[in-house]
């Protein structure tokens, strides 16, 4: 059963679409109600045809009816509403905990043994947790088909969670506006049945793994606004970075020519708007400082070492 | 003109010159009814701005992928959009433009209160949608922060987000000093007898809205000046990094914005209110329903700003309070409909213009609030939140409701402010076409928002684009309708047949002095008796 609901997949969908189905029918019912009186009353009383207009008495009971029954009835609507929001507030305690990532513009999903994927892959009918956490600005986190959906709020500890019912693959949107490539900001939840899911586990990477920048980076979304074939994204591309002569802008608004070294390399991942790119925006990336370890930061230097050659 | 001019000691308030010529002798007025011109001019202007902005949006989204405009230019035309259309054209509408031209008059005073202070509201809203504009085109890029300037990201964006927030500033300011103004003259200066239950309604929403602006707009001031400083000195209100919170800026930001919606809406109700009757040549039905429902929305709608942010992770309890508070206020907004819907009832209908747009104002006004219902209730609240079923909703609320009725306004006190008469014809049309459009433009929205399409975005899955195409082509139906109204309007403020005192035996004040009305108004200022809307 779905009149016009999007495709459902998970536990919330029935009780949630019964929500819909109930205010939408009352809707319907009172919109069809007060535009045939309105037709009627003009078609009736035109005044070609009703000269005079008659000044009919007011009567108590009909205005105290018509606020009762609409009282009542908003007040079902939020009960129903209210009763039916409850168990998305309510994760059971056995639930599989990923945590999310959303940051601008992509997302990511860590799950309990330090794996990480950019897919969400979930086993089927199996209860999953979903702590939001996001490093930069706000974002939402939305399943149209498990009808969920909550704001990823940096510094605070958001959460949802749902058990999905059916397999497939489906969208992910990010739904707080979050700047430029907020339409983009895009995965996908796949449901799996739960051998596969453990196998999928199996062959995923751990995080970090701090000597290779190029993982390091990936896992930081760094390739969500640099790319490495030289394809203009928000940020400059990593291609041919290396040694190259570049006009920057300081934060002092001074124009000045550098050479890429290590030294810029750091300077631009811990204080981004000190030299900004000629062509580029400031305050668009991030300062990583407290988010990249000094290693860290190393080895994407010596990444970065081998992007000279590409040219 | 010479030969037009009633006789009547001092002459109409169009042709009054005072001690200058021409545009001066407008831009220094203190008349309310010049003053209430000049708001109407500036907002038409501002509104058809931000139409043209809007069908650029429009353009960009009738397919995916890019069509006219980059994502970061997209950003900036809905955030200029907004910004134009809530805080130049909507908050300000009709309160500034009717407040200041009919409410003096409905109410049988010669000015305002404090006129010179009013004079001085219209140029701080200059002035404000100035640097609104400004900022447009300053060194940073536009603001793309969306109207809404949510932190942490208005703190932290590279582009012109400080001037953007100033402009709002001072917006609200000329709004508070608009409210403050009209508050006095509604207690001050009504006409010996005039008590508040003898009152017409349209002053009454126009006084409940008043106190709105002067209650619930320093809120959003102090909240913008917050943002300026926290970009400015990095003190940290809302972006984490600095020890702030991000929702505490939605909370703030929402105790202004919500009760702002009221600003927008109550005084549509109002005009609404009026012409009814008129038509209908009946007296209102519940008239102190319509009267108090007025003040209980204005006073319950402080309260129910969470309903913007059921997904921000608030506590149970907090969820629970606003989606109740937020049902309860649907209610005095439904009795509203059901005594218009009475005041019909065994009428002498006529189908003129004000009030065919009276018509179309209920029907899309009952959807965007129904529609309402399906936000307010948490369950449903959580999938269509930030959708572009949100878009619709607040389309219809805001340009079906408060938009289709300022067009009845102007149309029915078109005669009052020009002393002529535009053609009823083409007016006719261009309100059916508006209709048409704005169903087509808005309606699919409804759908592919249930859908799972989001908001402010640039781009989408092929699967929404039949319904994007519908909504371009309706936005193009809409604007060719408004193309008409203008024209019809503009065309007949100076070359229109002349217009009677009271065209439409309409029975408030203003239809018993001449049109245009003279300089203060009122010869001799009238003794009421009664009632209002007394039809024989
Ligand atoms: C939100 C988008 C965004 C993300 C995420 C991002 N950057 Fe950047 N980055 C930019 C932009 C825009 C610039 C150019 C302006 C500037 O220098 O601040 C830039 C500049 C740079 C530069 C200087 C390049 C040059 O040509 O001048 C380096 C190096 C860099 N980023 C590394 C990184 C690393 C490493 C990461 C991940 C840890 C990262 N960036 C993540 C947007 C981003
Ligand atoms: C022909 C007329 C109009 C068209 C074509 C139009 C179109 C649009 C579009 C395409 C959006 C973007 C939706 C999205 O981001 O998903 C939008 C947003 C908006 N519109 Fe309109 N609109 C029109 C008139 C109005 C009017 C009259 C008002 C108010 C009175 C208004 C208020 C808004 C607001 C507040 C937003 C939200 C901006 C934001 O997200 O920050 N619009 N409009
Ligand atoms: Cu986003
Ligand atoms: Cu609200």
């Amino acid at each position: 059963m779905n009149y016009g609901m999007p495709y459902g997949a998970s536990n919330f969908v029935e009780k949630i679409d019964k929500t819909f189905y109930f205010i939408l029918g009352i809707d319907i019912f009172f919109l069809i109600l007060i535009t045939v009186l309105m037709i009627l009353f003009v078609a009736r009383y035109n005044r070609k045809r009703h000269q005079n207009a008659v000044q009919v008495k007011e009567r108590t009971w009909l205005e105290v009816l018509w606020i009762t029954i609409p009282l009542i009835i908003v007040l079902a609507m939020f009960y129903i509403g209210w009763k039916n929001y409850i168990p998305l507030r309510k994760p059971p305690k056995d639930a599989l905990v990923v945590k999310v990532i959303g940051r601008m513009w992509d997302w990511q999903f860590e799950y309990p043994d330090g794996k990480v994927a950019t897919t969400l892959y979930v086993p089927l009918n199996k209860p999953v947790r979903l702590n939001l956490y996001s490093p930069d600005v706000l974002h939402g986190f939305f399943i149209p088909a498990f009808r969920i959906k909550e704001d990823v709020v940096p510094g605070k500890n958001n959460y949802t969670w749902f058990k999905a019912t059916e397999l497939g693959e489906y969208d992910i949107f990010c739904s707080a506006y979050c700047g430029m490539r907020h339409a983009y900001m895009y995965s996908k939840v796949k449901v799996v049945p739960t051998a596969e899911f453990d196998s999928i586990m199996a062959n995923l990477e751990v995080a970090t793994s701090s000597a290779d920048g190029d993982a390091i980076m990936r896992n930081n979304g760094c390739y969500s606004c640099h790319s490495k074939d030289g394809t203009k994204l928000v940020g400059p591309s990593f291609k041919g970075l290396w040694g190259a002569k570049k006009t920057v802008i300081t934060s002092d608004g001074k124009k000045q020519t550098i050479v890429v070294d290590e030294k810029y390399i750091e300077e631009s991942i811990l204080d981004p708007n000190a030299k900004v790119e000629e062509g580029y925006m400031p305050n668009v990336m991030r300062s990583y400082k407290g988010v990249l370890k000094d290693e860290e930061i190393k080895a994407i230097v010596e990444y970065l070492k081998k992007s000279g050659d590409q040219k | 003109m010479r030969a037009e001019v009633q006789d009547f000691y001092r002459g109409t308030y169009l042709e009054n010159t005072g001690r200058y010529k021409g545009i001066w002798a407008w831009l220094t007025s203190t008349d309310h009814k010049r003053i209430g011109l000049m708001y109407l001019y500036a907002i038409s202007a501002f509104f058809i701005v931000g139409v043209i902005i809007g069908l650029l949006m429009r353009i960009e989204l009738i397919a995916p992928g890019k069509t006219i405009v980059e994502p970061q230019a997209y950003n900036g035309l809905f955030t200029v959009h907004g910004i134009i259309m809530i805080f130049m054209v909507v908050i300000p509408g009709l309160s500034a433009t009717f407040g200041n031209f009919s409410l003096p008059i409905m109410i049988g005073a010669r000015d305002v209160a404090f006129p010179r202070l009013n004079l001085f509201s219209f140029y701080l809203f200059l002035f404000g949608s100035f640097l609104a504009i400004l900022s447009q085109f300053m060194r940073h890029g536009p603001p793309d922060t969306g109207w809404t300037f949510y932190a942490p990201y208005s703190t932290s964006t590279g582009t012109n987000v400080i001037m953007a927030t100033t402009a709002a500033f001072i917006l609200g300011f000329s709004s508070i000093l608009t409210g403050l103004n009209f508050i006095v003259t509604v207690h001050r200066l009504r006409a010996p007898g005039m008590t508040f239950f003898r009152m017409p309604l349209f002053p009454w929403a126009i006084y409940a809205t008043a106190w709105i602006q002067l209650l619930a707009t320093p809120v959003v001031g102090i909240t913008l000046l917050m943002i300026i400083a926290e970009r400015l000195f990095h003190i940290g209100f809302f972006d984490p990094a600095l020890g702030g919170d991000p929702v505490l800026y939605q909370h703030l930001f929402w105790i202004y914005s919500h009760p702002a919606v009221y600003i927008m809406i109550l005084p549509a109700m109002g005009v609404i209110t009026e012409i009814i009757p008129t038509f209908c040549q009946r007296k209102v039905y519940g008239y102190k329903a319509i009267a108090l429902s007025s003040v209980a929305i204005a006073a319950v709608g402080y309260l129910v700003w969470g309903h913007h942010m059921y997904t921000s992770g608030m506590s149970g309890k907090s969820l629970w309070l606003f989606s109740f508070l937020t049902f309860v206020v649907a209610v005095p907004s439904a009795i509203k409909v059901f005594n218009w819907l009475a005041t019909m009832y065994k009428g002498s209908i006529d189908m003129k213009p004000p009030f065919l747009f009276a018509l179309f104002f209920i029907f899309l006004f009952t959807i965007g609030g129904l529609t309402g219902l399906v936000l307010g209730a948490l369950a449903t609240n959580v999938h269509v939140h930030d959708t572009s079923f949100v878009v619709a909703h607040f389309h219809y609320i805001i340009f079906g409701g408060m938009g289709f009725a300022a067009f009845a306004a102007v149309h029915y006190w078109f005669p009052k402010m020009y002393g002529r008469m535009y053609n009823i014809k083409q007016a006719t049309i261009a309100s059916i076409i508006m209709f048409i459009g704005f169903n087509l433009l808005y309606f699919p929205q409804f759908i592919i928002g249930i859908e799972g399409m989001p908001r402010r975005y640039y781009d989408y899955f092929p699967q929404f684009q039949p319904a994007q195409i519908v909504s371009t082509i309706g936005g193009f139906v809409l604007a060719a309708g408004l193309v008409l109204m203008f024209y019809n309007l503009i065309r007949s403020a100076r070359k229109g047949e002349k217009a009677p005192a009271n065209p439409w035996n309409g029975t408030t004040l203003e239809w018993q002095i001449p049109s245009p009305p003279p300089l203060e108004n009122f010869e001799e200022i009238p003794h009421i008796e009664g009632k209002p809307y007394n039809f024989k």
